[in-house]
């Protein structure tokens, strides 16, 4: 699915988020959004997702006017930065929790529920974890969980908030490569928002810089690093 | 987490032995003179005469329906007030919204207003001689000096038990989940049932408890708004108090220990739901 963003603006009050934005997203991309805190990248995640909505401005799915669709309406993936596991279900329920959730003459049978479930323990690597509960887990294995859940929902997009932010540097490495693997075998358009300029520049097909809710460039990693648009750009790749 | 706390190293505990049998013997009569002596003086006192005449204070006409209003009027008031508890505590910490400094401040209100203030609140407002009063009199509707009155004055008073044990633990818990549960498609209701109850579910079981402790124990306000119409509006507290006036102790110490039982019986229910759900807790609350 490829994503266009119109003129898209946010206020918190007095408080702007988001100045006018602009971009686009081609289908099936790796797009890293790449900024300090408070430069606004959560934000514009957050409405790609439904959690927030613009003060103005347009988001486009498919070339269809998706700014009113409601959260569950959007069939986003999103992982949050701390990941958001149900800690009172299993790993099996929390990633059986999207399909449960569907309206009963869509809702898979309990069997079917099982079989993709189990097919999502496989694809995150972690095939003999359904019955734990996700405090047993490590940090590592909860994101993981976390991108099962997100996947099993059939998303037409995968948004993640800062989806290595809270691991050390080792686990950060192995699971930057487990995004990559994910991302190329289900082909979805996938967002990510981080701080790291290198796990952007080494992760992403395209790296969006941002700082003060503006968007300072868009381009592939090594056009960035070879050709920043701005001194913020040069100095804040450059770290 | 527990595990480390409950087993210090050696050398953590450096008093000396008698400082600290001596504060262990502090510990241990205060609680005795504070908490158990009281329970055990109205237990006794029921039994002075003995069981027999105890039993038979107690089923007299006006203890049973003393009893009974009393049962009745927290059945009612305490279900309210554990729904009203959880909207509020789920509009104040799940969203921003203007004035809501002054919504949390209003919640607490009845914890600072002495119940026997609030009581006579109850009674201008509604009574005969205010406009509203008059209108409800000239519909037949009564309040003041019955039922409705008793409930309504329960409630206000014992309203912020529930909200108040859930807001902080809805704050720590943040809305990540609720809105994660909304990004896999499902509706607030769903998300409301699956996600936000069961993560609070044992602060609002303890609020429900002490929600409940004091509907049933609740004196000042309900003795200025029932009217103490005698086996009609006098609830287990009021009755006690009357009995006591009337030199029956042991009629009024029989329901007193009645209506401690009752407490007792909450913590009890707590505690064995705790036991029975430890291992879940355990799982679930190591975070």
């Amino acid at each position: 699915m490829y994503i266009e963003i119109e003129e898209l603006a946010k206020e918190f009050g007095s408080s702007r988020a988001l100045h006018p934005v602009s971009l686009s997203i081609p289908s099936g991309a790796l797009i890293a959004l790449l900024g300090p805190s408070g430069s606004g990248k959560t934000t514009l995640l957050r409405i790609l997702g439904g959690l927030e909505f613009p003060t103005s401005g347009r988001v486009l799915f498919d070339g269809k006017d998706a700014t009113g669709l409601s959260v569950q309406e959007r069939r986003a993936g999103f992982v949050f930065q701390h990941y958001a596991l149900f800690k009172h279900m299993t790993v099996f329920e929390n990633i059986a929790y999207g399909l449960r959730a569907r309206k009963r003459r869509e809702r898979p049978t309990e069997a079917e529920i099982g079989r993709r479930v189990n097919r999502l323990l496989d694809l995150i690597q972690l095939p003999d974890i359904g019955a734990r509960y996700t405090s047993q887990l490590s940090g590592g294995q909860r994101q993981r969980v976390a991108l099962a859940r997100a996947l099993a929902i059939e998303p037409r997009m995968l948004l993640l908030d800062e989806p290595f932010g809270a691991l050390d540097a080792k686990v950060r490495k192995e699971l930057r490569q487990g995004l990559r693997d994910i991302h190329d075998t289900t082909g979805l358009t996938t967002i990510f928002v981080t701080h790291d300029q290198e796990e952007a520049m080494e992760l992403a097909d395209l790296v969006v810089v941002m700082s003060m809710g503006r968007i300072e460039q868009v381009g592939r990693p090594a056009d960035i690093r070879a050709r920043p648009a701005s001194t913020f750009v040069r100095e804040f790749t450059m770290t | 987490m527990s595990d480390t706390a409950m087993t210090p190293p050696l050398g953590v505990t450096t008093e000396p032995l008698l400082a600290r049998r001596l504060l262990i013997c502090t510990v241990i009569v205060l609680i005795s003179v504070l908490l158990f002596a009281p329970l055990i003086a109205v237990f006794s006192e029921a039994l002075s005469q003995g069981a027999g005449a105890a039993i038979q204070s107690l089923a007299s006409s006006d203890a049973r329906s003393a009893i009974r209003l009393t049962l009745i009027v927290a059945t009612i008031a305490v279900p309210l007030n554990a729904a009203f508890g959880i909207a509020a505590a789920w509009a104040i910490t799940k969203f921003d919204f203007r004035g809501k400094a002054f919504l949390i401040t209003l919640i607490d209100l009845p914890f600072s207003v002495s119940p026997v203030v609030a009581g006579l609140a109850l009674v201008l407002l509604f009574g005969a001689n205010s406009t509203f009063g008059a209108w409800l009199v000239a519909h037949d509707l009564k309040i003041v000096f019955a039922f409705p009155g008793i409930v309504l004055a329960t409630m206000f008073v014992t309203f912020p038990f529930v909200a108040r044990e859930l807001i902080p633990v809805m704050i720590e818990q943040g809305k990540a989940e609720e809105e994660a549960a909304l990004t896999l498609g499902a509706t607030g209701w769903r998300a409301f049932f699956t996600v936000t109850l069961p993560n609070i579910r044992w602060a609002l079981l303890y609020g429900v408890l002490l929600c409940n402790a004091r509907a049933m124990g609740e004196f000042g306000a309900v003795a200025v708004i029932s009217g103490k119409i005698r086996g009609q509006t006098t609830t287990m507290p009021i009755m006690i108090e009357m009995l006591y006036n009337e030199y029956l102790s042991v009629a009024a110490f029989s329901l007193a220990a009645v209506l401690a039982l009752l407490a007792l019986l909450t913590l009890i229910l707590k505690s064995v739901l705790e036991w029975r759900y430890s291992a879940l807790l355990a799982a679930t609350r190591r975070h």
